[in-house]
């Protein structure tokens, strides 16, 4: 792995913005956490979040005024996408926000100590690695209530595997570098060596794991929503559209498709722009 | 000998693995809900009531000693009673697994089969249009979400072209029950039922494509980029120089060594191949244990939740013990390195 220094930035911009794969990931991305974030300001109904119902409007096909259709309540379904973009966005955040520096930590004190810190915190990993992200989210379901919290708990609490196992291959690279050795024969401590001399050996691996975890945890929050165990209605959320929708495919498609198709965008967002990082910081083994 | 080894060191981690995931279980339904029994009853059950399901299920000792009865209930292979269906879990289970089971053969089938060779395609060709085209094939196919993809399928498949049918493993008209192995497509051959061989396979089709499509994606982009690792070997050059034949080279020097990380990744992917089970089985109505497990779920019987977990856990360590002594096979220096 051959790392390029984050600080000359204007090259690395150069390079990323000639690759026009990374480039349309990019804009994808940014248009959605934009969206997002201007959801109220934007949309054309941002009353139709609640539990409005217009039966008169019900189950109407994409048009100029409600651009992808309208669902069996008579909500104007755009509106309600946008505003899902939100809920898949921040599980993305929380859960990445508890699984990196988790992961990281984990990872970095396994590949540095050895030893039994290695052996425990590998094992433990093993273990963790075992058990389906999307099957514990059900169980965690089952056992509190379905919602957004408990299924971001969930996914969070095995998602530290992948970062620590690819924190760990790393830092057991880095470990007999010879400015790790020059570090602790200079008697720097512990805390230096992993934070000062490791962690910045890994952020652009972690940079590329994190666009494209970014993507799967989007779709494992659709597919736990899609099956009930999600947030719970009236608040618009993708993966529950799709289910609902689904009951009236396929005369009435728009109500499921769309909202898919909005999964698929975004989800196909972090992805492009996490194999642009890819190639742009040369990290090949990150997936 | 270093094969047998590697081999007991491999069987013996996995068993570590299953008990730390026991324990995981343990936890999840037996400390988090702090009463189940109160759980499983409901809000309006008296004290009583309550009280005898707790010493039914014993939770009125101690949490050690319940750990260890669960424990020696998994030894004998005993989950519990499922208080949904009011049987045995395993009974449950063991009659769901097969369906289950079936549609991931499939899949990885499916996965491997076509995932591998438009890999190859891709390398052979780089940066020419049949590598552009695999590798939009595998960007679209990773982030297309699984439930997305199968309803897509249903509406296309079986509602405009009317040219599979869109639930169930077996049409409603045919009798038949996969009561030797569990498996449609080995016991209809056993019975002499070719009649029910192809209803199966055309009902599986559509599940096992929905559930594939990532994996064979991810099969795709990993085979790629080994097989162009590959071919800059020396071995290769010198394969070339000796005059070894174009398809010899690639599929005999070159696919062999290239086949062990997509091999390994598949093992670790097989987790999230499970938990696409749950969904397809949900879209497809297809009788399998996710379909039973998503069932027990809602209805909060945490006996078959523990088991359906249980099951996947031991499921996925039993694949990826089978991968790893795939791998010591195909790469001798992984039985004498060792893999971790």
């Amino acid at each position: 792995m051959t790392d390029i220094p984050l600080t000359n930035a204007y090259q690395n911009w150069y390079r990323f913005s000639r690759n026009p794969t990374a480039m349309i990931g990019l804009v994808i991305v940014v248009v959605c956490v934009l969206a997002a974030i201007l959801a109220p300001y934007i949309t054309p109904f941002p009353d139709h979040v609640g539990a409005v119902t217009n039966f008169r409007a019900r189950h109407l096909p994409p048009s100029a005024v409600n651009w992808f259709g309208t669902d069996n309540v008579g909500r104007d379904i755009f509106t309600r996408v946008i505003f899902g973009l939100r809920i898949s966005l921040l599980l993305a955040v929380v859960v990445l926000g508890i699984a990196i520096p988790v992961g990281t930590i984990l990872g970095m004190a396994a590949g540095y100590f050895g030893g039994w810190t290695e052996i425990v915190i590998m094992r433990v990993t093993d273990i963790a690695l075992a058990i389906p992200p999307l099957v514990m989210a059900l169980a965690v379901a089952a056992v509190l209530s379905p919602d957004l919290l408990h299924s971001m708990l969930a996914i969070a609490s095995l998602w530290w595997t992948w970062h620590t196992r690819m924190i760990y291959s790393i830092t057991r690279q880095l470990r007999t570098q010879e400015f790790i050795e020059a570090a602790e024969t200079l008697g720097a401590s512990k805390f230096h060596i992993l934070f000062r001399e490791i962690l910045p050996n890994c952020v652009s691996a972690i940079a590329v794991k994190t666009s494209l975890d970014c993507g799967f945890v989007i779709l494992v929050g659709a597919a736990l929503s899609f099956l009930g165990l999600g947030i719970q209605p009236p608040t618009p959320d993708l993966g529950t559209m799709v289910a609902q929708g689904a009951s009236f495919l396929p005369d009435y498609w728009w109500e499921s498709v769309l909202p898919g198709c909005a999964i698929l965008f975004l989800a196909l967002g972090f992805n492009l722009l996490g194999d642009g990082l890819r190639d742009l910081f040369d990290v090949e083994d990150v997936r | 000998m270093e094969f047998l080894s590697f081999l007991v060191k491999r069987v013996l981690w996995s068993v570590l693995v299953l008990v730390g995931l026991s324990m995981v279980i343990f936890v999840i339904a037996r400390v988090v809900p702090g009463d189940p029994a109160r759980m499983a009853l409901g809000p309006r059950a008296t004290p009583e009531q309550v009280a005898q399901l707790q010493t039914e299920l014993g939770l009125d000792r101690p949490i050690v000693a319940q750990y260890g009865l669960f424990i020696e209930g998994l030894t004998r292979g005993d989950l519990g009673k499922s208080l949904l269906t009011e049987r045995p879990v395993n009974d449950d289970i063991r009659e769901t697994f097969g369906a289950t089971f079936e549609l991931v053969l499939c899949t990885m089938v499916l996965a491997m089969g076509f995932g591998v060779p438009l890999g190859m395609i891709a390398a052979y060709w780089k940066d020419q249009w049949p590598d552009t085209a695999v590798r939009f094939f595998a960007i679209f196919a990773a982030v297309t979400p699984s439930f997305f993809l199968a309803l897509l399928l249903q509406i296309l498949a079986g509602y405009v072209l009317h040219l599979l049918p869109t639930t169930g493993r077996l049409p409603n008209s045919m009798d038949f029950k996969a009561s030797w192995t569990g498996l449609l497509l080995i016991d209809s051959v056993i019975a002499g039922r070719l009649d029910v061989l192809g209803e199966a396979l055309r009902h599986l089709l559509l599940p096992s494509i929905a559930l594939a499509a990532a994996t064979m994606g991810q099969m795709a982009r990993l085979t790629r980029a080994s097989m162009i690792d590959v071919s800059r070997q020396d071995y290769i050059e010198a394969a070339r120089a000796f005059g070894i034949p174009e398809w010899l080279r690639v599929t005999k020097y070159m696919l062999r060594p290239s086949f062990v990380p997509p091999l390994t990744i598949m093992g670790l992917e097989f987790a999230s191949l499970i938990g696409g089970a749950f969904v397809v089985e949900m879209v497809f109505a297809w009788p399998g244990m996710a379909a039973y497990g998503i069932r027990t779920i809602l209805q909060k019987d945490l006996n078959a939740v523990m088991g359906v977990v249980m099951v996947s856990g031991v499921f996925f360590v039993l694949v990826n013990l089978a991968i790893d002594v795939l791998v010591g096979f195909v790469d001798p220096r992984v039985r004498i390195r060792g893999r971790r």
